[in-house]
């Protein structure tokens, strides 16, 4: 069922509009992608002795894919609250130029900041990739009530996949949950492919696959952070010299 | 119902470890973005570093696998990879293909390593 039309009678109901926001998580193979992401957070989270009610609060909290794996991979690996928040802070630098470029298409010139926080924080890679498919289709004045739906639709699957994860796990073959595990290296590794629309970014993206090894052999604990920032500045590098020829 | 929530300290980790370090970002974007051009270099550049860090997350649960996927031998995690990609590639950027042929490629070793 595709979305009404821009002028559609259809989008002057903001109930419908969330509606609509709800139904389109039916309309994206990410959304299977995110389900079963989850799926092995639960999955994990089990593993690592977290309870139940932490899990599902940090799929509503933290709404981050990688942050969460990081989180309960960090902290069950026995590392302390510092390290474990410096290694979720760093995962999560990417957000700012997601947030950054999403915002301008839910603004009209009489939103407040406020009317964007609960948007903002749906915003991950998924809500970043479905607002540039789906928003040009919504008309400019529905759009914020347009993704509360729309997020609100993905956290409840989310929360859902969480807590089939988690009950799955004690009795999960072990086969089974490592499928589950790599979808999220695929999943995030094609995803961010699909979205390189400049040198820089592939660059980055290939530079930041190779570099990470090299740093993690130094054990600083912010290894992330270190490979990153060097494969992302020289991405920069190459791409503003390049411009100059 | 003590079981579903474990014990208070965990969910104090949660805030302070996970939850503020995460969305800390979100607002900041919410707060500064709007002064900053969609193609100005600033942007070029934190785009640039926020890719290599989530190719370095890629990197880190490929290299040092969490949970059960450090049951799976390190060459057999880097080919389903690698296996995922080239058809993504071949099929023109379809990620459902590219993940359902990582997974494949995944199951299918572990089943001859038996």
């Amino acid at each position: 069922m595709p979305l009404p039309a821009l002028d559609s009678p259809q989008w002057q109901s903001p109930l419908r509009t969330f509606a609509w926001g709800i139904w389109s998580i039916t309309s994206t193979v990410l959304a299977l992608v995110l389900f079963a992401t989850y799926l092995g957070i639960g999955a994990l989270a089990h593993g690592t002795h977290f309870s139940l009610g932490w899990a599902l609060a940090s799929t509503v909290f933290v709404w981050a894919g990688p942050a969460q794996i990081i989180l309960i991979s960090t902290l069950g690996s026995g590392a302390t609250v510092v390290q474990a928040a410096i290694a979720v802070g760093v995962s999560a630098i990417r957000l700012f130029p997601m947030v950054v470029s999403v915002l301008p298409m839910l603004r009209t010139p009489t939103t407040k900041r406020r009317h964007l926080v609960l948007a903002t924080h749906f915003i991950a890679v998924t809500l970043w990739v479905e607002c540039f498919r789906l928003l040009p289709q919504v008309p400019r004045e529905r759009r914020i009530v347009f993704t509360h739906g729309l997020g609100g639709g993905l956290v409840s699957l989310c929360l859902v996949a969480t807590t089939l994860g988690y009950g799955l796990a004690a009795n999960l073959p072990q086969l089974f949950a490592a499928a589950i595990l790599l979808l999220t290296p695929l999943a995030f590794l094609l995803s961010t492919a699909r979205n390189c629309r400049q040198l820089s970014d592939i660059l980055a993206l290939v530079l930041g696959l190779a570099l990470f090894p090299l740093a993690a052999m130094l054990h600083t604990g912010v290894d992330i952070l270190i490979s990153g920032v060097s494969a992302g500045t020289i991405a920069y590098g190459v791409h503003r010299w390049r411009r100059r020829q | 119902m003590s079981d579903f929530i474990g014990d208070w300290h965990a969910l104090l980790v949660l805030l302070l470890a996970g939850f503020l370090p995460n969305e800390a970002w979100r607002m900041l974007g919410l707060w500064f973005g709007s002064g900053i051009d969609e193609g100005s270099e600033l942007l070029v550049w934190v785009r640039a570093v926020a890719t290599a860090i989530l190719a370095g997350v890629i990197a880190q649960i490929l290299v040092l696998p969490p949970g059960a996927l450090a049951s799976v031998p390190g060459w057999l995690r880097y080919a389903a990879v690698a296996a995922g990609f080239l058809a993504f590639i071949v099929t023109r950027r379809s990620i459902f293909a590219g993940v359902a042929c990582g997974e494949l490629v995944m199951l299918a070793g572990k089943w001859w390593l038996g």
